[in-house]
């Protein structure tokens, strides 16, 4: 480590070396993030739960999901965890071009991502699938005589989807925050604050990333695929 | 105190690596939801997710080569969450009053 006459400019006076800071950065996003793996913990809970008590109206809305558009964003979150693994590793390596170029990767990637959210949000609104006065549900998977088999079954199919505007919308909410955090480290970057013996803020910033990527990792199967087949 | 293994610098190969099979247990977990398999469609989604979800924090996230300290408190995120889905859970599966699952 560097003695204490010439120490590092981004040394904060209350820490011993870099290392120290980047260990206490990196300790102080995780528990950040425990507190967010239990935010979103309590909504995957509020969904076990109704799935469990309404399995056949949770299939029925689950099967008007697109599929193939959910499968395409989750290659893209993943590919952009990519670039955000990269971008870290330009970062310790100290490669400023390397390091914006991934950096811009990640927020093309995580545009992308929110622009297919777009396009599914606005085909439930299109085909009055939001949960309120206008809600309607009429499928060819839906016969009536279901509908008249179980008289809660359109009641039971807002809650499913209002669980999704919800679930969907918070970690949209999270990516575009995301995006906010990675213009700013874009910034730093781009002027060379970021460097091989300080890079903690482009660490830090990829542990969120990474996580609002896992929150999609299990949204994905939950809202799209475990409904396929219930009866 | 020191912090000699602060600075551990993986080989992109890895990333790639953990990428492809990311990419792969995606491409697995929708190919596996088109066949009826009752209940082990919900397992198998859920332990697929669990198993990227937890690559991509020893690998993507480093959590691997990180201090005891961090691992703490990354199990311990896990356990909480544990603590509120067994409590929540262990309530409604046991109520006679409703057919459940």
């Amino acid at each position: 480590m560097l003695p204490d006459a010439v120490h590092h400019p981004a040394l904060a006076h209350h820490f011993d070396d870099l290392g120290q800071q980047k260990e206490a950065a990196t300790l102080g996003m995780w528990v950040f993030l425990v507190t967010e793996v239990l935010f979103f913990g309590g909504l995957f809970c509020v969904y076990a739960v109704y799935r469990g008590l309404y399995a056949s109206a949770f299939g029925a809305a689950s099967r008007e999901l697109d599929v193939t558009l959910g499968a395409i964003n989750t290659g893209v979150l993943i590919t952009s965890s990519l670039t955000m693994a990269l971008a870290v590793h330009a970062a310790q390596t100290g490669r400023r071009t390397a390091l914006v170029g991934f950096l811009i990767a990640t927020m093309i990637l995580g545009t992308i991502f929110l622009g297919i959210k777009a396009v599914e949000y606005r085909d439930k609104f299109v085909h009055h699938h939001v949960p309120g006065p206008s809600f309607v549900f009429e499928t060819a998977d839906v016969p009536a005589e279901m509908l008249r088999a179980d008289p809660g079954l359109t009641r039971h199919v807002q809650i499913f989807f209002s669980l999704y505007f919800v679930m969907t919308g918070l970690h949209a909410l999270h990516m575009i925050i995301g995006l906010g955090i990675m213009t700013w480290m874009l910034w730093w970057s781009w002027r060379g604050r970021i460097s091989a013996e300080y890079y903690s803020p482009i660490e830090v910033s990829g542990l969120y990333w990474h996580f609002v990527d896992i929150v999609w990792i299990f949204l994905f199967p939950l809202l799209y695929l475990i409904g396929r087949h219930a009866h | 105190m020191p912090t000699e293994h602060s600075d551990h610098i993986l080989p992109t190969r890895i990333y790639y690596t953990i990428f492809g099979v990311l990419m792969l247990c995606t491409y697995l977990t929708v190919q596996i939801s088109y066949f009826d398999l009752g209940a082990m469609n919900v397992v198998a989604a859920l332990t697929i997710a669990a198993l990227k979800a937890t690559l991509v924090v020893l690998f993507f996230m480093h959590v691997k080569y990180s201090t005891r300290l961090t691992w703490a408190v990354v199990l311990g995120s896990v356990f909480w969450l544990g603590i509120l889905l067994a409590l929540t859970l262990g309530d409604y599966l046991t109520r006679a009053w409703r057919t459940f699952g």
